[in-house]
């Protein structure tokens, strides 16, 4: 079981992903902002990280570049939820510190099966 | 394990609808803030690129093809307009409009379970598809990637030092590749250092497995590794000849990327059980479900936390010892504590029940761009007042007058440019939404500069009609009179905007039906403002309590302007019937409250006190006899419970438990003044 945030503006994707974690057994907080999720982390770690990228205020490249900052999240596992699949879009995420990213649309369990590559 | 998750989705999918149609207007304002701007502003597209990516990002992982196959065919063409390849025109922004239109219909069609219409969303893809490659962009290849696929793979993985910084642990993606297939792995530590050399934030190790089974693909490799493909040097090595793929799981296992390949109709049956589920979900969310700002909550919580210590407060009291002053005095603060506690717990909750107008009006931008066009009329439509709250119930019944309303304004208020030109009016008309709080009700208006409603012709359709005998005078205000009748209209030609079936009386029956009222003003070449009234909420007001005779009754504390002692020499008879008052020099009304209620034996002193409320924007007085508690009371209906009575507009309990009816001072007004059938509950 892992201590996992979801970072996402729309409720319904956030709760889905956050249900499908739940479900699997993991522990899951919500952020609905990346401002939210920013101040969440200085006080609080996870295991993993999954944010949406296009977010009004700050968005998820933005997100990870600030979590990076953050001493407890030098080599937390970030990814980057989106439905770009534009190879720049993901070099930007990874040049922004971002550990990988999950292509929208997904299903539960194919998102279960990718974020073992980052979860013991 | 898979069932629960689709029960999931299944669960949330209300809560997308209900986002999706939010995005919708967003979508919807932005495009036509974009027409109407005639110039790119970079904002105004990342708005709009960010409300359609999000419907299709949620529509895709909720299994709505259809819809995320629009979403991604709108996000293409709004992806030109934010990388500036392309510039928004008429055309497109008219095709992503349509497309807006698709999106509802689709997402409504999935909530009512209906069929849709494939081949048409497909065709209005491709046509937006067409439309971008005019532009001058190509239109996306969609990529089919047939892979070599089962077989045995070498793979040579060797992070880079930093890796870890990435996030990613390549012992996990290693462990990953094991789950795929027979694997032989082989750690190299040729890098690793001394002891005493290592620092913790580096990898100095590298991997040579060796991987074989059905499932191993060079496709399957890659992607484990695509998170690190610049963070590591990998080499991947086919080590016996592979079997040609099939092709159809192929094109599976690319799919993600092509949404335009979902809505191909072969992929389309669905499991039965799809549709019904959907509409369930709907089911639910239409009754039960209400949006609330965490705000609201964080106050409701803070005064439930108020409540407890005043509870324990209270509690304190609460034990065998004798009652004495002191104690008699903390009781007494302790009630009245509880007191403001429960009247802020009730205002919040209260809030919690309303919502902003603009659930409402932001119907409106597109609905009169299309009318606009549609009737060959230039119109600016100004929206004020869109944050003022209300009842949810109320917001809800007052979409349909409102658009009743609008598009009377344009079809028959606002004249055609040619018209307004000769009269010296600019070319372009205005029609004018605003809310907000007028007293305790919420007043919801539109206003537009047009021809005016004509005095003339509405006598004349009300003798047309019968309202009016072919002799009869006409009274003072026919336009207030005739204009709420069933069936009248003066347009010259039913058309196709406006004049069919339903008409003011509708209106005013479903305002009147939510405890409000409709009122008219007019000026021949100037415009029209119709103003709709509305209580804030139904359930509870504040009184005051006054005696008339032997009775107490209750006057919506809000109605009342002030209460004067009445001094003799300040009234004036007039006619010796209706009294006038002489305040400030202002002349008002006086209404022997006791004769209007029936208490006709009853006369009022000389020297009782007035009640100045007021009714129709008009100020009146009412007489007295004493002016008692003011309280909160919780209004009960006597429709349900009796009958409607003319001038009161429900009864309540009192503290003693006695019954106390609510008086309607608007209604009282006009009943004193006369006013024909205009009773706000005499109809």
């Amino acid at each position: 079981m892992a201590k996992i945030m979801t970072v996402d503006d729309s409720v319904s994707l956030r709760k889905l992903v956050a249900s499908a974690l739940q479900a699997a057994g993991h522990n899951v907080s919500e952020a609905d902002s990346g401002q939210t999720a920013l101040s969440v982390a200085q006080t609080t770690s996870f295991d993993l990280v999954i944010s949406d990228l296009n977010m009004p205020g700050m968005d998820g490249l933005t997100l990870v570049g600030q979590l990076r900052k953050l001493p407890a999240y030098r080599s937390t596992p970030i990814l980057i939820l989106t439905t770009e699949m534009d190879p720049l879009k993901k070099q930007a995420a990874k040049a922004a510190g971002a550990t990988g990213w999950l292509v929208k649309p997904f299903d539960p369990a194919q998102l279960l099966a990718t974020i073992r590559k980052v979860l013991d | 394990m898979t069932k629960s998750l689709s029960d999931i989705q299944t669960e949330l999918l209300g809560t997308f609808f209900e986002e999706a149609s939010e995005g919708l207007q967003q979508l919807e304002a932005g495009l036509l803030a974009l027409e109407q701007a005639k110039s790119a502003d970079p904002d105004t597209i990342n708005d709009v690129f960010r409300a359609a990516h999000s419907i299709k990002g949620g529509a895709g992982s909720f299994g709505l093809n259809e819809v995320c196959a629009l979403g991604h065919a709108m996000e293409s063409m709004l992806e030109d307009f934010r990388s500036q390849r392309v510039a928004p025109n008429r055309e497109s922004l008219a095709a992503l409009l349509e497309g807006v239109d698709w999106l509802r219909n689709a997402l409504d069609a999935r909530l009512a379970g209906a069929a849709l219409p494939i081949a048409e969303i497909e065709g209005f893809c491709q046509q937006l598809e067409r439309l971008r490659g005019a532009s001058g962009v190509s239109a996306e290849a969609t990529p089919v990637v047939a892979a070599p696929r089962g077989g045995a793979f070498v793979v040579e993985f060797l992070p880079m030092p930093r890796i870890l910084e990435s996030g990613n642990e390549p012992v996990r993606l290693v462990r990953e590749l094991v789950r795929m297939g027979h694997a032989t792995v082989t750690t190299d530590i040729s890098r690793l250092p001394v002891l005493a050399d290592i620092d913790p934030t580096l990898c100095y190790l590298g991997w040579h497995i060796e991987l074989e089974g059905p499932e191993v693909s060079a496709t399957a490799i890659e992607e484990i590794f695509s998170w690190v493909d610049t963070d590591a040097d990998l080499q991947i090595t086919a080590q016996t000849p592979v079997e040609p793929p099939s092709p159809s799981t192929e094109v599976q296992q690319v799919a993600p990327a092509a949404a335009a390949v979902a809505i191909n109709p072969a992929h389309e049956p669905k499991p039965p059980t799809a549709a019904p589920l959907a509409s369930d979900s709907r089911a639910e969310g239409a009754i039960g479900s209400i949006r609330v700002g965490v705000d609201k909550i964080d106050l409701l919580m803070n005064m439930v936390g108020e409540l407890v210590i005043t509870q324990s407060m209270l509690g304190v009291i609460d034990d065998e010892s004798r009652l004495d002053s002191r104690r008699i005095e903390q009781l007494r603060e302790g009630l009245g504590l509880l007191a403001r506690n429960t009247r802020s717990l009730q205002e919040s909750v209260m809030r919690l029940r309303s919502v902003p107008i603009s659930i409402v009006f932001s119907r409106f931008p597109r609905l009169v761009h299309d009318l606009g066009q549609q009737l060959g009329k230039q119109v600016e439509l100004k929206v004020l007042g869109q944050t003022t709250e209300i009842d949810k119930t109320v917001v809800e019944k007052l979409g349909d007058p409102l658009v009743h309303l609008v598009r009377n304004s344009l079809d028959h208020g606002l004249e055609t440019p040619e018209l307004r030109r000769a009269a010296g009016k600019s070319e372009v008309g205005v029609i004018q939404i605003s809310a907000y709080h007028h007293g305790g009700d919420v007043v919801v208006e539109v206003r537009d500069d047009g021809r005016g409603i004509n005095r003339e012709r509405v006598v004349q359709r009300a003798r047309q009609l019968g309202l009016l005998g072919p002799n009869e005078a006409p009274p003072e205000d026919p336009i207030r009179d005739f204009i709420f009748a069933p069936g009248f209209s003066t347009a010259a030609s039913v058309t196709d905007v406006s004049g069919r079936g339903v008409g003011m009386d509708v209106v005013r029956r479903n305002i009147r039906a939510l405890g409000g009222d409709v009122f008219v003003e007019t000026a021949v070449g100037k415009g029209t403002c119709i103003s709709m009234r509305l209580p804030l909420t139904l359930a509870i007001i504040d009184g005051q309590i006054i005696r008339v005779g032997q009775h107490a009754y209750v006057v919506p504390l809000l109605s009342i302007i002030e209460s004067v002692q009445v001094e003799p020499k300040r009234v004036s008879k007039f006619q010796g019937k209706r009294e006038l008052y002489r305040l400030r020099d202002k002349l008002i009304p006086m209404i022997e409250l006791g004769q209007v209620l029936g208490l006709h034996s009853w006369q009022h002193s000389e020297e009782s006190l007035m009640m100045i409320v007021e009714a129709d924007n008009a100020p009146v007085g009412l007489l007295v006899d004493e002016l008692l508690a003011q309280q909160q009371v919780v209004v009960k209906s006597l429709e349900t419970n009796y009958d409607r009575v003319p001038g009161l507009s429900g009864a309540t309990i009192l503290g003693d438990g006695s019954v106390a009816f609510i008086l309607d001072t608007t209604a009282i007004g006009r009943l004193v003044r006369g006013v024909p059938g205009n009773g706000a509950h005499a109809a």
